[in-house]
Parts: C-alpha cells; sequence; structure tokens
C-alpha cells in the first residue's frame, strides 16, 4: 500500500534521512524502531508531505505523491497521530474529533465515524465536551487517535504514542494498537519503546542515523543480536 | 426621575448602544490577529471604503438601501481577502513589526485613495431616523439599530466560528497551526477566509457607521486607534474578551463625555487604557479564547 | 570607515558652508527641513533598532511643540526656559509608559499599541483644551521679534533662515553622535541581546529594564526638542500635523525608509520622504488632493515587502556584498 523508495530528505542544508526505503501492505502492522534522533519522526512527516522530499519516491497504492499538497495526503487516506498528542488545546474532545474528519469525504460519514471512535474510547463520549486541554496524557491520546481515525483512513501512522505517558497507560496503549490491527487497519508505527511495539506488529524496521539497518518480521527481530544488545540491554 | 438622573441614565444606555458597535469592531479585528497573527491597522480605513462603498451606490447610483449594504460588505471582504493575499502574505515571515507597518502603508494608502476619488468634502446618504422614546429616555432610532444588528452578527459569528467545520478550522489553526495539513486543511485557504471575514465585519460596521456619521476620507483616525485598545485591554486575539472589554470602554467615553466634555470621554477611555496596562498588561481577560 | 570620512567630511564642510555660498531661501528651507526631520526620525530610530518600535512618538513632538507655545503665549515664558519644561514633561510622560512597559515586559505589538494610546491621548487632549490651545485650528507663537530686527533669542525666533539652519544643523550632527554613543555603548550590546532573548540577558545581571527606559527617556526628550524647534521655525502649529496617530506614522516610515539600522538612515529617508512630497507638489500641484500620501503609502509598502532595511541599508548590504 505505502511504498517508499530510496528516499533522501532533511532540513535545509541538513540531511536526515538517507535512501531510505520501505514497505507496508494491506492489512499489515509495521514498525520503524530505533534511538532517538535516528529521523523516526522526519520520516513521518516526509510521509504525511510535512516536509519537502529531497529525492527518491513515495508512493500510495501505487500511484507516487511526491508533489501533491500537504493538506491533499489525507484525501489518500493516510492519517497521521503527531508526537506529542497535538491535539487543539482549547477546543472540545468532540471538535478535536470534527477537525479529523474535516475532508469533504469524511464529512458524509461523520456520523458513523464518531460512534466508531466512541465504541473504541468509551471515555472520549462521557467527556466529548470537555476541553481537550484539560484532560489527561493516556486521554489525550486516545483522543489523537480517535482524531486520526476520523477520516477513515487506508493508513494510519502513528508518532510515538508511547512517549511522555505513565508505564500503566503505555500498556493500554499497545493494547490499543492490538485492537485497531484486529479492526483491519493499516498500521505504521514509530516508537522508541523497542520490547513492546515489536508485539502487536508484524514487521519492523530498524533506524539508525537516518539510514534502515535491518528489516524483517517482529520476532526475527526480536531475536536478533544486534538489537537485543544495543536496544533491549541483554 | 431627577433631571439630572435621566440624562446619565441615556449617558449609560448609549454607553450599552456604543458598546454593541464596538465590539463588532473589535471581533473583525481580534479574528485576524487571533488567528493569523497579524493587526490590521488599516482597520478603520477599511470600514471607510465600506461607507463610501455604500454611500456610492446608494446616493450616487440610485440604487435601494438594502443592496448598497450588500454591497459595502461585499467590497469591504474581497478588500479584506485581498489585503491579506497580496500585502499581508509576503512579510508573514519577516518581523511582526513589518506586518504592522505595512498596513500602516495600506492606511495612507486607502486615506488618499478616498481623497483623490472622493474628495474632501463630508458625504451622508442622508437618511434622518428619528429619535425613539423608551420610557423617559430619548434615544436615537440609528443607535438601537446598530446595536441589534452588532450584537446579531457577533452572534452569528459565534455560531460559525463554533458549528461550522470551516468556523472550527479557524480556530483551530490559531491553536496549533503546524498540523492543520494533516487535518486534510489548506491552511493558506483558511488565512484567506479569515480576512474575507474580517473584512465582512468591516463592511456591516460601515452599514452601521453610515446611518449615523457623515463619511470623510479622515474618519478612520477617529474610531480606528478606539478598536485596538479595545482588543488590546480584552487580551489580544480573545474574541470574549474583546466583547466585554468593547461594553467597559464605551461605558468610559459616554459617561464620561457626559460628566466632562465630549473629548475628555475619550480622554478617560484612554488613560484608562494606559492603567491597565499598568495592573494587567496582557489585558484584562488575558486567556486567548 | 575610511571611505565614509573620505566622502563625509568634505560633503559636510560643504554643509557647513552652504548659506554662505549664495543659496536661494527655498533650498535653505528643504535643506532645513531635511535635517530637522532627519534629527527627529533619528531620535525615533534610537528606540526603533533596539526593537522598541513606538507608534507614539507623535505624543513626544506634540508635548514639545504645544509646552513652549502655550507657555510663551499665555505666560510669557521665554522658549528656552520651555524647551525645559517641555522636556521634563516628555521625559515623565515616558517614563510612566515606559516603566510598567518595561518592567511586564510588553513587547511587539501590545508596545506599540499602547504608544498609539498615547499619541492619541495627548492629541486628544490638545483638542480638548481648545480654549487654551486653539484647537483644531491650531495656534501660532506670537510674535517676540521687536521691530527693526531680525531676531530673538528670548523668543527664539529668528526671521533669517541662516540662523535656523546653523540651529538646525547643529541638533542634527548631535543626534547622530548620539546615535553613535548608544550604539557603541555596552547598552547596546546589552539591548541587542535583550532584544533577541530577554531572559538570557537578565541572567546575565544587566537590568533591563533601566537600560531600555534609559534610551526610550532618551529618545523622547529629542522628539519633543524636534517639536520645539519645528514650532519656533514654522510658527504655526495644529494637533493633527503635530501629535496623534498620522505623524506617528509619518516617523516611523521615515526612518524605516531610509534604514533604521545605520547612523544616516534615518537622515536619508527624510530626505527621500522631502524630495518626494516636494517633487510631488511641483508635479502636481496642489489640485488633486492626496496624491503625495497615495504614492507615500504605496512605498510605504514597497518598501516594507521588498526593502525591509531600508534605502541606504539595503545600499550599503549590497555594496557590502559586492565588495566582500
Amino acid at each position: 500500500m505505502l511504498e517508499i523508495r530510496n528516499l533522501n530528505a532533511g532540513y535545509g542544508s541538513f540531511q536526515a534521512l538517507f535512501d531510505v526505503s520501505l514497505k507496508v501492505d494491506a492489512g499489515e502492522s509495521v514498525a520503524v524502531i530505533g534511538p532517538n534522533g535516528a529521523g523516526k519522526t522526519t520520516l513521518l512527516r516526509v510521509i504525511s508531505r510535512l516536509i519537502e522530499v529531497g529525492s527518491g519516491e513515495l508512493a500510495m497504492e501505487g500511484r507516487r505523491y511526491n508533489d501533491i499538497a500537504p493538506h491533499e495526503v489525507v484525501s489518500l487516506g493516510i492519517a497521521q497521530v503527531p508526537e506529542g498528542r497535538r491535539l487543539f488545546p482549547r477546543l472540545t474532545v468532540e471538535d478535536n474529533l470534527m477537525m479529523g474528519g474535516f475532508t469533504p469525504a469524511a464529512r458524509r460519514h461523520h456520523r458513523e465515524r464518531l460512534d466508531f471512535v466512541y465504541s473504541l474510547f468509551p471515555r472520549m463520549k462521557e467527556r466529548r465536551l470537555q476541553m481537550a486541554g484539560t484532560m489527561s496524557g493516556g486521554e489525550q491520546q486516545m483522543c489523537a487517535i480517535g482524531r486520526a481515525l476520523m477520516s477513515k483512513p487506508k493508513l494510519l501512522l502513528l508518532d510515538e504514542p508511547s512517549a511522555g505517558l505513565a508505564p500503566v497507560i503505555v500498556q493500554s496503549i499497545f493494547e490499543l494498537m492490538k485492537r485497531i490491527r484486529a479492526e483491519g487497519y493499516t498500521v505504521l508505527i514509530v516508537e522508541q519503546n523497542i520490547q513492546q511495539v515489536l508485539q502487536v506488529v508484524d514487521r519492523g524496521y530498524l533506524l539508525e542515523t537516518g539510514r534502515i539497518r535491518m528489516g524483517g518480521a517482529s520476532e526475527e527481530l526480536l531475536a536478533s543480536d544486534e538489537i537485543r544488545k544495543a536496544y533491549l540491554g541483554v | 426621575m431627577e433631571f439630572f438622573d435621566i440624562f446619565l441614565l441615556e449617558a449609560i444606555v448609549n454607553g450599552l448602544l456604543l458598546g454593541g458597535l464596538l465590539a463588532l469592531l473589535a471581533l473583525g479585528l481580534n479574528l485576524v490577529f487571533g488567528v493569523i497573527d497579524v493587526i490590521w491597522i488599516c482597520y478603520a480605513e477599511l470600514i471607510m471604503v465600506g461607507m463610501y462603498a455604500i454611500w456610492w451606490m446608494y446616493s450616487v447610483q440610485g440604487a435601494p438601501l438594502w443592496l448598497a449594504f450588500v454591497f459595502g460588505v461585499a467590497i469591504v471582504a474581497l478588500l479584506g481577502a485581498a489585503l491579506h493575499q497580496f500585502i499581508v502574505r509576503p512579510v508573514l515571515t519577516a518581523e511582526p513589526i513589518n506586518q504592522l507597518l505595512v498596513t500602516g502603508g495600506v492606511l495612507f494608502f486607502l486615506q488618499a485613495a478616498a481623497t483623490v476619488v472622493f474628495g474632501i468634502e463630508f458625504r451622508n446618504i442622508g437618511i434622518r431616523l428619528p429619535g425613539v422614546n423608551v420610557g423617559e429616555l430619548h434615544l436615537s432610532m440609528a443607535r438601537l439599530i446598530a446595536f441589534g444588528v452588532a450584537l446579531a452578527s457577533i452572534v452569528v459569528t459565534y455560531l460559525f466560528l463554533t458549528r461550522t467545520y470551516t468556523g472550527t478550522a479557524i480556530r483551530a489553526i490559531s491553536q496549533d497551526r503546524e498540523i492543520m495539513p494533516l487535518m486534510g486543511v489548506n491552511a493558506s485557504r483558511i488565512y484567506l477566509l479569515t480576512s474575507a471575514l474580517g473584512g465582512a465585519l468591516a463592511g456591516l460596521a460601515a452599514c452601521l457607521l453610515v446611518l449615523q456619521y457623515d463619511i470623510h476620507p479622515a474618519i478612520g483616525l477617529s474610531f480606528g486607534p478606539i478598536a485596538f485598545l479595545i482588543c488590546v485591554l480584552g487580551g489580544l486575539g480573545n474574541l470574549v474578551g474583546g466583547f466585554l472589554a468593547a461594553f467597559i470602554f464605551a461605558q468610559f467615553i459616554s459617561v464620561g463625555g457626559f460628566v466632562f466634555h465630549l473629548e475628555w470621554g475619550y480622554v478617560l477611555a484612554f488613560l484608562f487604557f494606559i492603567v491597565m496596562m499598568f495592573w494587567k498588561p496582557q489585558g484584562l481577560f488575558a486567556r486567548r479564547y | 570607515m575610511t571611505t565614509a570620512s573620505r566622502i563625509g567630511l568634505p560633503l559636510l564642510a560643504l554643509l557647513l558652508l552652504a548659506p554662505l555660498l549664495g543659496i536661494g531661501a527655498y533650498p535653505l528651507h528643504l535643506m532645513i527641513m531635511a535635517m530637522l526631520w532627519g534629527f527627529i526620525y533619528t531620535s525615533w530610530a534610537l528606540m526603533g533598532r533596539l526593537g522598541m518600535v513606538s507608534l507614539g512618538h507623535g505624543a513626544f513632538f506634540g508635548v514639545g511643540a504645544y509646552v513652549v507655545v502655550m507657555l510663551w503665549n499665555h505666560f510669557g515664558m521665554p522658549p528656552l526656559a520651555g524647551t525645559i519644561v517641555a522636556v521634563l514633561a516628555s521625559a515623565l510622560l515616558a517614563f510612566l509608559i515606559g516603566y510598567p512597559c518595561f518592567r511586564f515586559r510588553i513587547v511587539g505589538h501590545y508596545f506599540a499599541l499602547v504608544t498609539l494610546a498615547l499619541a492619541e491621548v495627548v492629541r486628544l487632549s490638545i483638542v480638548g483644551l481648545r480654549d487654551l490651545t486653539g484647537g483644531s485650528l491650531g495656534v501660532t507663537p506670537s510674535p517676540g521679534i521687536a521691530s527693526g530686527e531680525t531676531a530673538s533669542i528670548y523668543a527664539l525666533q529668528f526671521s533669517e533662515r541662516v540662523v535656523w539652519f546653523y540651529i538646525v544643523l547643529v541638533m542634527w550632527l548631535l543626534s547622530l553622535y548620539v546615535w553613535r554613543r548608544v550604539d557603541r555603548s555596552m547598552t547596546r550590546l546589552a539591548l541587542q541581546a535583550i532584544s533577541e532573548e530577554e531572559d538570557a540577558a537578565a541572567s546575565i545581571g544587566i537590568n533591563v529594564s533601566r537600560s531600555k527606559l534609559g534610551v526610550a527617556m532618551l529618545s523622547a526628550i529629542m522628539t519633543s526638542i524636534g517639536g520645539v524647534l519645528y514650532a519656533q521655525y514654522q510658527l504655526y502649529i495644529n494637533p493633527e500635523t503635530v501629535s496623534g496617530i498620522a505623524i506617528s506614522l509619518q516617523i516611523v516610515f521615515g526612518a524605516i525608509a531610509g534604514g533604521m539600522f545605520v547612523t544616516l538612515g534615518p537622515t536619508v529617508g527624510a530626505v527621500f520622504l522631502l524630495l518626494l512630497s516636494e517633487s510631488l507638489r511641483v508635479l502636481v500641484g496642489n489640485q488633486v488632493h492626496g496624491l503625495d500620501m497615495l504614492i507615500y503609502g504605496a512605498l510605504l509598502i514597497f518598501f516594507i515587502i521588498y526593502m525591509p532595511k531600508g534605502i541606504l541599508g539595503t545600499w550599503l548590504d549590497w555594496w557590502a556584498r559586492r565588495s566582500g
């Protein structure tokens, strides 16, 4: 579904991604793991067209989309839950969700999508008229994920969903990942929490200093010596 | 009622009526600032252009008044959009003060353009609305209408901002511009729409002012500064704050002008503003809407 | 710097001798105006270049003009003494506004709008006190030159334009000197850091408020002296031309058009604006009201968008890049 070929990108004169290639097939859950500063967030920003491609190709369902405007990415079926949740703090939960379903295509299914999100996150329904900025970290994460789901995306991107959350909440987030996966969504997660994320995805890529070092099924990666030594403290 | 009390009461009521009008002015300015983070120093001049447009359509072209009003609002809405697209946009990434100054240039330009096109004589659409007696108070019909329309517009704008997708997007973009594309929102388009809306509100104000005052290229200078101060007093970008500040300010002008002499009402209001800056520098109601 | 001095010093000498070289009254008047406004714009730029953009210098200009004329007309106080009162009044005003602003970190838009309020308060007060000031109709300083004489230092009135030429010349040079001093002192370095990173500078123990306030008061004082000179030279003032938002914006524009980050920038701006209005007057005459403002406004827009460093600033940049 999503295919990235030989991507080079960065910020101005600073290059952050070098010759990155990866793909996500329909129905899969894929993780991109790696340390801080590896370029994981940059990768997601390029996929969402928030950052320009230096060279290389972005393709969704076989169609190249290097040149489309950033706000058209949602129409391709790609929705992102950005790093740090990034809810609109002084909008209610319901308004935040509304923003997720802003595109004309999403508006047509607004009621249906809203019901779906509330069924996934009953707590959000309780808090629908509450200002998003007053909620706890875990609740905000739920809302942010719900917001992204409002557009009925084909591909859901998640940028470090566990960052800054208490371990107990993190646990529930990853449970949620399993549930979303079970619903049939295609997911690309970027995470520092290697141990937990590899347990909820099918495949993973290791990104280090802007380069893909390895990739494979999640069991393989979990078993790999390199990863165990460098990241799992074994 | 005692003689003295009636006039004081009238001053207070007139202050309320004035407050409604000023609140409308503040709304347009605050909207643009809150969303785009730019102060249109030439805001009052946009209103002035609207007033001339209405006068031209009605008094020169002989169109019905309602058509002249629609024309006025449309012209200023377009002007607002054009202002953003051609003048503000190029300096959006520059120093904030440059944005202030570039609209300052537009202020001079519009004043001068009005002078060149319409001359410096005072114009008037020649509509004299009667006075109205409410109980023992003698009030101006024009002011009552202005108050009513202003409030109605504010309510409509409020509903637009809270109940529609575009309105919600306008509120959202002022809180986090960067992620708007992730929502599928074209930020530039929203800025343009907001500018047009700010212009439309100015055009609406023009409709109300044209019923009460003469038109002259420099009239912007009489109520422009007031509008800014109200916005700052209420907290720049704070729609609710601006609304409340407008009424407070209007009371100072009206009652102050009654107790002392006309100008002093304004001086008092301005001094109140300066004192407030000492006490609550971020505005009386600091938090952004 | 030597290139500048090599060109500058001869030009200065020429300037000093100009009136004696038989220049006519009108060009002399233009030069006086150029230097007077150069003085005023430079005074504004003291604050402007350090990030304190005031839209209210009309307040100080107006206070200078009106205090002196009022004291002379109503109390017979000689303008030289009146200037001291005006200067004190402006300094006080600057302090009253400046102190809370800088202490509470009121910057940017807020600061600009507060100063705008001040300019309007002054204008409205002048109009409101119409019994004293003549309101919007304006006022003229009472004649103070004895018959048969051409000058009176007591009344600060001189019918010989040449005298004014030298007075204004000295004030203008003084403003450039003050500019340089402020520019070179520690204050400037500190303020530079401050305008970019207020908290970091404060941690170095620099008294942010005091530095800013000092420059603001200096700027206010100088501008009000400019008002005094304007009143005594033109011999007519009214609230709209010496106070309020219009003159405030003109001052800002003048300083910026020339380039407020360079010593001679504001002066270049003054010359530019003067040439602009004079040439428009010649070309178009007084028939088409407002044409000069039209071009003025269009140029302001143009400058902000395409030449934010002003004429001189941009030219110097270009020059530096050529030789760099």
